[in-house]
C-alpha cells in the first residue's frame, strides 16, 4: 500500500457507531453522575454499575473502530458534529480518525479491566461506590479529551482528567498525605494548563478558530515563529499532564491513591494525554522546528530522570512511577521527532498502557496479600506464594526491559531506532535509558518475588481473587504479543498515517542493527548487575546510606526541594505581605482618610457607635448642595 | 404588559404584605412564593424577549419629573435582561437559605425578608432603568435595605462594617450624582434618558471628567483594586444569603455601569482610560487571589476570591472585543451563581460549628459528605473548572482579551493557578484530614439546604456545557455597545478558509 504522508480531510460523518460515538462518553459519565448521587441504596450493585459503563462504552470504541477499518485509508478520518458550545468562539463535535479511536480502545479496554479488578481490590472500601463514579468520570474525561474536534473540547477534558485524578488521588482524603498529594497534582497540573491555555488563545487570536480541521489546514499560513510559540505553550501543557521535567513533581506522590488509580493515571489515562496533545498538534510542530526539539530534549531529560529515580526506590509504587515518567518521556521522544516518530509515540504508548497496568496492577496485588506493605524490603521469595501475579507481573517486567520479542522490544526499540536517526546524542541517551531501566525494573522483580523471605511476622501473602488475577492476565498476555502485531509489517504506522501523517520511506523491521544489539547488552548489563545487588545478594531490610549520587535520586532529583526553594516558600512569603499590606496599607490609608475628612477619630469611632445615619444624611444634603452648586456655575 | 413595572410592583407590595403577617414563619412562607412569583414572571418575560430585535425591549416611558427631564423609564437589552433574571433567580434561593438567619438579629425576622423583597424590585430597576437619574436614584436607594441587612442582622463587627459599606458607597454614588447632572447640564437636551444622552458629549476632556465622575462610583461598587477593602468587611460580617445578594448582585452593578455607561456615554474618555482600567483590573485578579489565599476567615477568602474575579469582570468589559465583552457579561451571572453556592455552604457550615475560622474545622468531608461535596463544586466552579458554567465565560474573557492585549491576558491567566490554590488549600483544611473533635457531631445537609444548594449546582453544570441561551441573548447586546463606542474586532493573521460557508 501507498505510505500516506498527508493527513487526510476530514469526512462529516452520522449512523453507525461513529455516529453515536458521544455515547462512549455519556456511558461513563452517567455511571458517574448515578453513582454519586445514587445513595446508599446503589452500594450494592455501584460498583457492577461502574463496570458496566465502562465496558458498554469499550463496546462503542470497539464498533467505532471495526466502522473506521471498513473505509479506505483516506476516508478514515470522521467528524461527528455535536452543538455550538460557545457561540462565536467553538463549535464542538468528535472527531474519530485511526488516532482517536486507537486512544478509545485502549482507554476503554485498559479502563475496564481496571474497573472490574477494583471490584476486588476495594472489597473492603465502605466508600467503593464513590470510588468507581471517580473511575467511570476518569474515564469520560480522558475520552472526552481524545475524541473532541477542537482545543476547547480538548481542554475541558483536560481539565475533566485533571479533576478526576484528584478526586482518586486524594481519595482516601482523611488521611492528609492524600490530601496534600491530590491538591499538588491539581495544582502542578494547572501550571501546565495555564500554558496550555496561552496557547489556546494564541491559536484563536492566529486563526480565530480552534477547530483542529481549520488550524491545521491553516497552520501553514502563520508564521514558523508564531507556530514556535504555541508549540512550546502546548508543550507546557503537555509537560504538566504527563509528568515531564520540569513539571514531573506531582506524579511520584500520586501514589497516595488506591492502586487502581495509579494503573489508570499511568497507563491508560492521563499521563498519556501529553503525548496526544504533541502529536495531534503535529501540523503546528512540524512548522515549528524549535519546537520539536525542545520536546526532544523535554522527553529525554526526563526518560533519564525517571529511570535514575526508578533506581533508588524502595517503595514498589514509587518505582513503577519513576519508570512511568521515564517510558512517557520515550513517547515524547518520539513525538518531538515528527511523522517518522508518531507512529512509535502512539505503539508504544499503547503497548506501554498494557504492560505498565499490568505492573501496576500486580504490585496492588503483591500489597493486597501484605497487608499493603509497599516497602520493597520487606518483600521477598513471593513468586510461590503468589504465582499468577508474578508470572504475570514477570511479563509486564519483560516487556518494559524490551526482552526479545515481547511488546517493549518492538515499540521501544523502534522509538531508539527513530531517535538514533534522528539525532545520535538524543539516540545514545535513549538507550543509555534503556540500560537503566533494565537494571531497575530488575531490582524491583529480584527484591520482590526473588531471594529470602523479608516479611513482616504478621503478612499472610495469599494470592488475590480471581477477579483481580484474570485483569492481570488479559493484560499481560497484552504485553506478550502487541508490540509484535503493530509494528511488524509498519500495520500501525499504516493505520494512523491517515490521521498524523508516515515518513516518505516506511522502516523496515531489522532486529540486528547494532543500535538494537547495544541496546540489548546494555540492558543484559542492567539486568545482571540487579541480579548480583538484588538477586544472589541479601538485601538489607534498611537501605543503606548510599552515595551521594543515590540520595539525588530517592529526593527525585531534589524536585520537590527546588520547587519549595523557589515557589513555596516565596510564595508563602508573598502571601503574608500581601494580607498585611491589604489589611494595614490600603485599608489603613482608607480610614485614615476617612477619619481625616470627619475631623477626627474620635468623630470616626461615633459614627461606628450609631450616628451612621445622622452622617448619612449630611453627605446626602452636601451632594446635593455641591450638585446644585454645579447646576448653577455650569449654567452661567 | 408592563412587564418591568409589574416584577417590581409584585416584589414592593409583597414586600409589604410580609410586614402586615404576623406570624414569622408565614412571613417566610410568604416571602418564598412572592420571590418564586416574580421568578415565574421574570421567566415568562424572558422567553418573549427577542435577541435580534430592538436593542431595549419591554419599553416603558413615563414622565417623573418634568421640569428636570427626569423619566421613569425602564426596558432591558440583552445585558439588562440576564442579569434581571440572576437577580430575580438568586432571591427565592437566599430567601429559602436564609430561613434561620434573621432570627438572632436586631429588628424582626419580618422585616428581614422584607427588606429583601424591596432589595429585589430595586435590583430589578437598576438593571431596567433607562433614565440616568433613575438608575442613579436606584443605584443609592439599594444601600439602604443592605445596610440594615448587615447592619442588624450580621456577625460581631457588624456595625463597622455596615457603615464602612455605607460610606464607601455613598461616596461613590456622591461623585456620580455630580457626574450625573454636569451631563445633564453639559448635553444641554433637558433629559436624563440615556438613548437621548449618548453622544452629546464631544469634547475629550469633559468626556474624560465625566467618566472619571461615574467610574470611580462603580469601581468602588464593584469593587476593583484598589477600591476594595470595604467588601471582605461587609461580606463576612453580612449574614450568608444577604453577602449573596451583595456580592452577586449589587456589586455586578458596579460592572455593569461600567458596560453600559462609561463605553457608551463617553467612548473617548473610556479608550483613553483603558490602559489604566486593564492595569487595575490584572492587579486586581492576582492581588486578590494572592490575599484570598492568606486568609483565615472562610467568608473573608470567599470576598477576596470575588476581588479577583471582578477584576476578570472589568477587564472583559475594557477589553472592547465581542468575545469579551459577551464573557465578562456572563461572567456576571455565572460569578452570582457561583460565589452565591460558595457564600451559602460556607454560610451553613459557620451556622453549625459557629466559627468562620478555617482553623476552626477539618476532616469535615467524613462526617457530611453531601456538604463537602457541594462545596466542592462550588469551590470547583470558583477556579472555572471546565464543565461549570464560570470556565466558559472566563474563557471568552480572557481570549478575547488576548487578542488585543496580550500581556494582560497573560498575566491575568496566572489567576487560573492561583484559584485553584486558594479554593483546595481551603477545601483541604476545611474538609480533608482527620476529622477534627469539634465537628464530630455535625449534621449533613438537610432537605432545605440541598434545595438551597442543588438549582445553583445545576445551573452552573447547565449553562456549563450549554452556555448558548444566555449568549444569544448577551452577544447583540454587546455587539451593539461596541458599535456605539466604535471599536472593531481585531481580525486574525492567518484567516481559515471556511468551507461550506
Amino acid at each position: 500500500m501507498e505510505p500516506a504522508s498527508h493527513v487526510a480531510s476530514i469526512i462529516a460523518h452520522s449512523g453507525g457507531a461513529i455516529g453515536v460515538a458521544w455515547l462512549m462518553i455519556a456511558f461513563p459519565l452517567i455511571g458517574a453522575a448515578a453513582l454519586l448521587l445514587g445513595g446508599r441504596a446503589s452500594d450494592k450493585y455501584g460498583h457492577l454499575l461502574g463496570v458496566l459503563m465502562a465496558v458498554a462504552s469499550f463496546v462503542v470504541a470497539a464498533l467505532a473502530f471495526f466502522q473506521v477499518l471498513g473505509f479506505q485509508p483516506g476516508e478514515r478520518r470522521r467528524g461527528v458534529p455535536l452543538y455550538d458550545f460557545i457561540p462565536g468562539i467553538a463549535k464542538v463535535g468528535l472527531l474519530v480518525d485511526p488516532l482517536s479511536i486507537s486512544f478509545c480502545l485502549l482507554i476503554t479496554f485498559v479502563g475496564s479491566l481496571i474497573h472490574i479488578y477494583s471490584i476486588g481490590y476495594m472489597s473492603h472500601d465502605p466508600a467503593r461506590r464513590r470510588f468507581f463514579a471517580y473511575l467511570n468520570l476518569f474515564v469520560a474525561a480522558m475520552l472526552l479529551l481524545v475524541l473532541a474536534d477542537n482545543y476547547v473540547g480538548l481542554f475541558v477534558g483536560w481539565e475533566g482528567v485533571g479533576l478526576a485524578s484528584y478526586l482518586l488521588i486524594g481519595f482516601w482524603q482523611h488521611k492528609p498525605s492524600a490530601a496534600t498529594a491530590a491538591k499538588k497534582a491539581f495544582i502542578v497540573n494547572r501550571v501546565g494548563d495555564f500554558g496550555l491555555l496561552i496557547g489556546i488563545f494564541t491559536i484563536f487570536a492566529t486563526f480565530h478558530s480552534l477547530a483542529f480541521a481549520d488550524v491545521f489546514s491553516a497552520a501553514g499560513g502563520a508564521s514558523s515563529g508564531t507556530l514556535t510559540a504555541i508549540g512550546l505553550l502546548l508543550l507546557v501543557g503537555a509537560c504538566g499532564k504527563s509528568a515531564q521535567l520540569p513539571l514531573q513533581s506531582w506524579l511520584l506522590d500520586a501514589m497516595e491513591g488506591p492502586t487502581p488509580v495509579s494503573a489508570l493515571i499511568h497507563a491508560a489515562t492521563m499521563v498519556t494525554a501529553g503525548v496526544y496533545l504533541i502529536v495531534r498538534s503535529g501540523p503546528i510542530f512540524q512548522g515549528a522546528e524549535a519546537a520539536q526539539l525542545v520536546v526532544t530534549i523535554v522527553g529525554v531529560a526526563t526518560l533519564l530522570a525517571g529511570a535514575i529515580i526508578g533506581t533508588a526506590k524502595d517503595d514498589i509504587k514509587k518505582a513503577l512511577a519513576g519508570s512511568t515518567m521515564s517510558q512517557i518521556g520515550y513517547m515524547v521522544l518520539a513525538a518531538g521527532i515528527g511523522p517518522a516518530g508518531y507512529a512509535f509515540a502512539i505503539a508504544h504508548l499503547i503497548t506501554h498502557g498494557f504492560f505498565k497496568a499490568d505492573l501496576f496492577l500486580g504490585a496492588g496485588s503483591v500489597m493486597h496479600g501484605m497487608n499493603d506493605e509497599v516497602n520493597m524490603r520487606k518483600y521477598g521469595g513471593l513468586r510461590k506464594v503468589m504465582p499468577i501475579t508474578f508470572v504475570t507481573f514477570l511479563i509486564g517486567y519483560l516487556a518494559i526491559i524490551g526482552f526479545p520479542l515481547l511488546s517493549g522490544y518492538f515499540t521501544k526499540d523502534g522509538i531508539i531506532e527513530v531517535a538514533m536517526e534522528h539525532n545520535a546524542i538524543l539516540g545514545w541517551l535513549a538507550v543509555l535509558g534503556a540500560g537503566i531501566t533494565g537494571f531497575y525494573m530488575s531490582r524491583l522483580v529480584f527484591m520482590t518475588f526473588f531471594g529470602a523471605r523479608r516479611w513482616e511476622p504478621t503478612a499472610h501473602p495469599h494470592e488475590s481473587p480471581a477477579v483481580m488475577t484474570w485483569p492481570l492476565i488479559i493484560l499481560s498476555i497484552g504485553a506478550l504479543g502487541l508490540g509484535a502485531f503493530l509494528i511488524i509489517g509498519n500495520r500501525f504506522m499504516t493505520f494512523l498515517a491517515p490521521a498524523v501523517g508516515a515518513p516518505e520511506e516506511l522502516p523496515s523491521f531489522n532486529p540486528f542493527t547494532a543500535t538494537g544489539l547495544v541496546t540489548l547488552a546494555l540492558v543484559a548489563i542492567g539486568v545482571a548487575f540487579a541480579w548480583f545487588r538484588y538477586g544472589a545478594a541479601e538485601v538489607p531490610a534498611v537501605a543503606p546510606r548510599g552515595s551521594f549520587l543515590t540520595t539525588f535520586a530517592r529526593r527525585d532529583l531534589y524536585g520537590d526541594a527546588l520547587n519549595e526553594a523557589l515557589f513555596m516558600r516565596p510564595g508563602q512569603w508573598l502571601t503574608r505581605l500581601a494580607v498585611f499590606f491589604d489589611n494595614r496599607g490600603i485599608d489603613g490609608l482608607v480610614n485614615g482618610l476617612a477619619a481625616f475628612i470627619g475631623g477626627s477619630s474620635g468623630r470616626m469611632r461615633r459614627i461606628q457607635t450609631g450616628f451612621v445615619r445622622s452622617y448619612a444624611l449630611s453627605i446626602f444634603v452636601g451632594a446635593a448642595l455641591l450638585a446644585g452648586a454645579w447646576l448653577v456655575v455650569g449654567n452661567l | 404588559m408592563p412587564w418591568l413595572s409589574t416584577l417590581m410592583g409584585v416584589s414592593v407590595l409583597g414586600a409589604l404584605g410580609v410586614t402586615l403577617v404576623r406570624n414569622d414563619k408565614l412571613a417566610k412562607q410568604f416571602t418564598l412564593v412572592v420571590s418564586l412569583i416574580v421568578l415565574a414572571l421574570t421567566v415568562g418575560m424572558a422567553v418573549q424577549f427577542s435577541p435580534n430585535g430592538d436593542k431595549f425591549q419591554f419599553v416603558e416611558t413615563y414622565d417623573w419629573i418634568p421640569s428636570f427631564g427626569v423619566h421613569y423609564g425602564v426596558a432591558v437589552d440583552g445585558i439588562a435582561l440576564v442579569l434581571i433574571l440572576l437577580s430575580v433567580i438568586l432571591v427565592p434561593i437566599v430567601v429559602l437559605a436564609s430561613w434561620h438567619d434573621a432570627e438572632a438579629g436586631k429588628r424582626s425576622v419580618r422585616t428581614y425578608f422584607s427588606l429583601i423583597l424591596v432589595l429585589e424590585a430595586m435590583m430589578i430597576g437598576v438593571f431596567a432603568a433607562t433614565d440616568v437619574f433613575l438608575f442613579y436614584v436606584f443605584f443609592e436607594a439599594m444601600l439602604i435595605p443592605m445596610y440594615f441587612m448587615i447592619g442588624s442582622y450580621g456577625g460581631a463587627q457588624r456595625s463597622y462594617a455596615a457603615v464602612k459599606f455605607l460610606l464607601y458607597s455613598l461616596f461613590g454614588g456622591l461623585l456620580m450624582l455630580v457626574a450625573v447632572i454636569a451631563l445633564y447640564s453639559i448635553a444641554g437636551k433637558g433629559t436624563f434618558m440615556f438613548s437621548d444622552l449618548v453622544g452629546t458629549v464631544q469634547d475629550v476632556t469633559t468626556q474624560k471628567w465625566l467618566f472619571l465622575g461615574f467610574f470611580v462610583a462603580f469601581a468602588i461598587k464593584a469593587p476593583l483594586w484598589p477600591f476594595h477593602t470595604w467588601l471582605p468587611d461587609a461580606a463576612a460580617q453580612a449574614p450568608a444569603g444577604a453577602a449573596v445578594l451583595l456580592v452577586g448582585v449589587l456589586d455586578k452593578v458596579g460592572t455593569y455601569g461600567m458596560l453600559r455607561f462609561c463605553l457608551e456615554l463617553f467612548p473617548d474618555a473610556a479608550k483613553f482610560f483603558t490602559p489604566l482600567v486593564i492595569a487595575l483590573s490584572v492587579v486586581g485578579i492576582v492581588y486578590g487571589a494572592i490575599v484570598a489565599i492568606g486568609q483565615t476567615d472562610m467568608k473573608r477568602l470567599i470576598a477576596y476570591t470575588s476581588v479577583s474575579h471582578f477584576g476578570f469582570i472589568a477587564l472583559g468589559v475594557f477589553a472592547m472585543t465581542t468575545d469579551a465583552g459577551a464573557g465578562a457579561t456572563l461572567y456576571m451571572v455565572n460569578h452570582g451563581f457561583s460565589t452565591g453556592a460558595l457564600f451559602l455552604i460556607a454560610g451553613f457550615l459557620i451556622h453549625r460549628r459557629g466559627s468562620q475560622f478555617i482553623a476552626d474545622y477539618g476532616g469535615v468531608q467524613k462526617v457530611a459528605p453531601v456538604l463537602a461535596g457541594t462545596f466542592l463544586v462550588a469551590g470547583l466552579s470558583s477556579l472555572s473548572l471546565p464543565g461549570l458554567s464560570t470556565f466558559v465565560s472566563e474563557f471568552m474573557v480572557l481570549t478575547g482579551t488576548y487578542q488585543r492585549y496580550m500581556v494582560p491576558a497573560i498575566i491575568a491567566a496566572t489567576g487560573v493557578i492561583l484559584a485553584a490554590i486558594y479554593i483546595l488549600w481551603m477545601y483541604q483544611r476545611t474538609m480533608n484530614g482527620p476529622t477534627a473533635e469539634s465537628v464530630k457531631g455535625l449534621r449533613d445537609l438537610n432537605a432545605r439546604e440541598k434545595f438551597v444548594v442543588a438549582p445553583l449546582i445545576a445551573l452552573l453544570l447547565i449553562f456549563g456545557f450549554y452556555p448558548k441561551p444566555l449568549l444569544d441573548v448577551i452577544h447583540p447586546a454587546v455587539k451593539d455597545t461596541l458599535s456605539s463606542v466604535g471599536v472593531s474586532d481585531p481580525a486574525p493573521a492567518v484567516p481559515v478558509a471556511k468551507e461550506g460557508q
